[in-house]
């Protein structure tokens, strides 16, 4: 099995994620997303120095993996690759912040190292959260339950068909990858003289698989509206949970959770 | 059922790839549409089901295909793709199946009992829970030929269903498709299994009709087989 392949079954694999059954899977597309929005909104709200506010909201993620039974290294080995992009936005932050906010014993901390990991934490909760989104809800579901908020149509089908198209094209790389080492032995990779070729090939192999799929939901009469999705009504215990969510956001964004353990502990 | 009067087609201007096409199927017939490659089978195809828009009139069970009918003209017509992982984009097998009955608004419970009926009919039961990216080729193609079935059609197209098949699993999708009481139009260089499958074949040459008849008497008939980069069915090697 090549790369492309276990990609291929990666990808398949979320699918088989998200049709699981727990008490987080059960809940409605709508509470889930509505949830997930303002777990995101809060995150990316705290001050780029606020570290020790930012910390405890992992307790979010950390519960819902818990209770749906997805293992924390499912998501972190799915998000392998994004991570580090992410993680890599505050990198050049302590060259440019000098100024010192912080000691830690001896050791002096300036303010562009705090902020460099109060991205990244920013970076690996929305992740996370997303992630968790994907992993315990069918994704023809998140579009409904997006429409349903009236999002445009048009930006829905395009979320939808990236989802679907995201296979599509790297099934079409991994047979163009397939035929290109059976003929270049011993070759690491693609050589940098084929990649125009390959590249070109490769989006329009893409393009009319792709045209091809969207002719299939067509014809069997997709028409931008997703009666098709599983969609489980939203119920007491969504409420419960979106209620309780966003309690738990409130008190962590305007209690300094991390200062009052912090108090309990150090007199 | 279908009727296609005086159609004509091009994807460049001035290079027409259908040229005046005029036939018809009749209700609980089954048509095999032959020809070499470019010949214009899945044009014709893609013409029948508004995917393309040419000149001339197509009818579908009375209704012009047109934008203004397309909805209900497709409602009508169940396509089997040449390559079914492209008809089967969803999860798994039942939620591909149950994709278009609940489109057409059929309810979730009728669409569930229409899905069991399907997967029990064709001997599928066990592959309703499966996994699209998990399953064989074989199954597949027969996962989706149930997809279509589910939406109950009133005639089935099909685009080379055998190919890139094992003989056992050819031989049960021919089982299949002769077992379905449906209106079919069948394009396949297969010929053996449109012998087994159709009553009549209409051979297409350069966007044209160069034979229409009964599919013993086209299929046997060597020299024109031979005229239009065809052979005799295998099965008919010696034989006729």
């Amino acid at each position: 099995m090549n790369k492309m392949d276990k990609a291929l079954q990666e990808i398949g694999e979320m699918d088989e994620l998200a049709a699981r059954s727990s008490p987080i899977h059960n809940l409605s597309a709508t509470a889930k997303l509505l949830s997930t929005i303002a777990y995101i909104v809060t995150v990316v709200s705290f001050d780029k120095y606020d570290l020790s506010g930012l910390a405890p909201l992992l307790l979010w993620p950390v519960l819902l993996f818990q209770i749906s039974g997805i293992p924390v290294r499912t998501c972190f080995y799915k998000l392998r690759i994004v991570l580090p992009l992410v993680m890599a936005v505050g990198l050049f932050n302590p060259f440019f912040d000098r100024h010192i906010i912080l000691r830690l014993g001896t050791i002096a901390v300036s303010g562009g190292v705090v902020s460099m990991l109060t991205l990244m934490l920013k970076g690996v909760l929305c992740l996370m959260a997303s992630f968790l989104l994907v992993a315990t809800t069918p994704f023809d579901s998140i579009c409904a339950a997006l429409r349903k908020f009236h999002v445009p149509k048009t930006l829905v089908t395009l979320l939808l068909l990236t989802y679907r198209y995201v296979g599509v094209m790297t099934e079409e790389l991994a047979v163009m990858t397939d035929a290109y080492h059976l003929r270049a032995p011993g070759q690491k990779g693609i050589h940098v003289s084929a990649w125009g070729s390959f590249l070109g090939q490769l989006l329009l192999r893409s393009m009319d698989r792709a045209q091809e799929l969207y002719a299939s939901m067509l014809l069997r009469g997709y028409h931008q509206h997703f009666h098709y999705a599983p969609q489980k009504p939203f119920g007491k215990k969504d409420a419960v949970f979106l209620a309780g969510s966003l309690l738990l956001f409130a008190l962590l964004r305007f209690v300094d959770v991390a200062q009052l353990l912090g108090g309990v502990f150090v007199r | 059922m279908i009727e296609f009067q005086n159609v004509s087609f091009s994807y460049e201007k001035g290079k027409s790839v259908i040229k005046g096409l005029s036939f018809s199927i009749a209700d609980g017939e089954a048509v095999g549409l032959i020809g070499a490659n470019g010949a214009g089978k899945s044009t014709v195809m893609k013409l029948l089901l508004g995917l393309l828009a040419g000149e001339g009139k197509i009818l579908v069970d009375g209704l012009e295909v047109n934008r203004a009918n397309l909805a209900a003209v497709r409602k009508k017509l169940g396509f089997v793709l040449q390559n079914s992982d492209n008809q089967m984009f969803m999860p798994t097998v039942y939620e591909d199946m149950i994709f278009a009955p609940l489109n057409y608004m059929v309810s979730r419970e009728e669409a569930e009992q229409r899905v069991d009926r399907v997967l029990s009919q064709l001997g599928l039961d066990y592959l309703k829970h499966r996994y699209n990216h998990k399953i064989s080729g074989g199954e597949k193609r027969m996962a989706a030929i149930a997809t279509v079935l589910a939406m109950e059609p009133e005639a089935i197209l099909m685009d080379e269903p055998t190919s890139a098949l094992d003989p056992y699993n050819r031989r049960i999708v021919i089982n299949t498709i002769r077992a379905l009481p449906q209106t079919k139009l069948i394009t396949s260089h297969d010929l053996d299994m449109i012998l087994d499958t159709c009553e009549r074949v209409i051979l297409l040459s350069d966007g044209q009709i160069a034979a229409d008849g009964p599919a013993d008497e086209i299929l046997r008939d060597r020299a024109l087989l031979e005229a239009n980069h065809m052979e005799l069915p295998l099965s008919l090697c010696g034989r006729e």
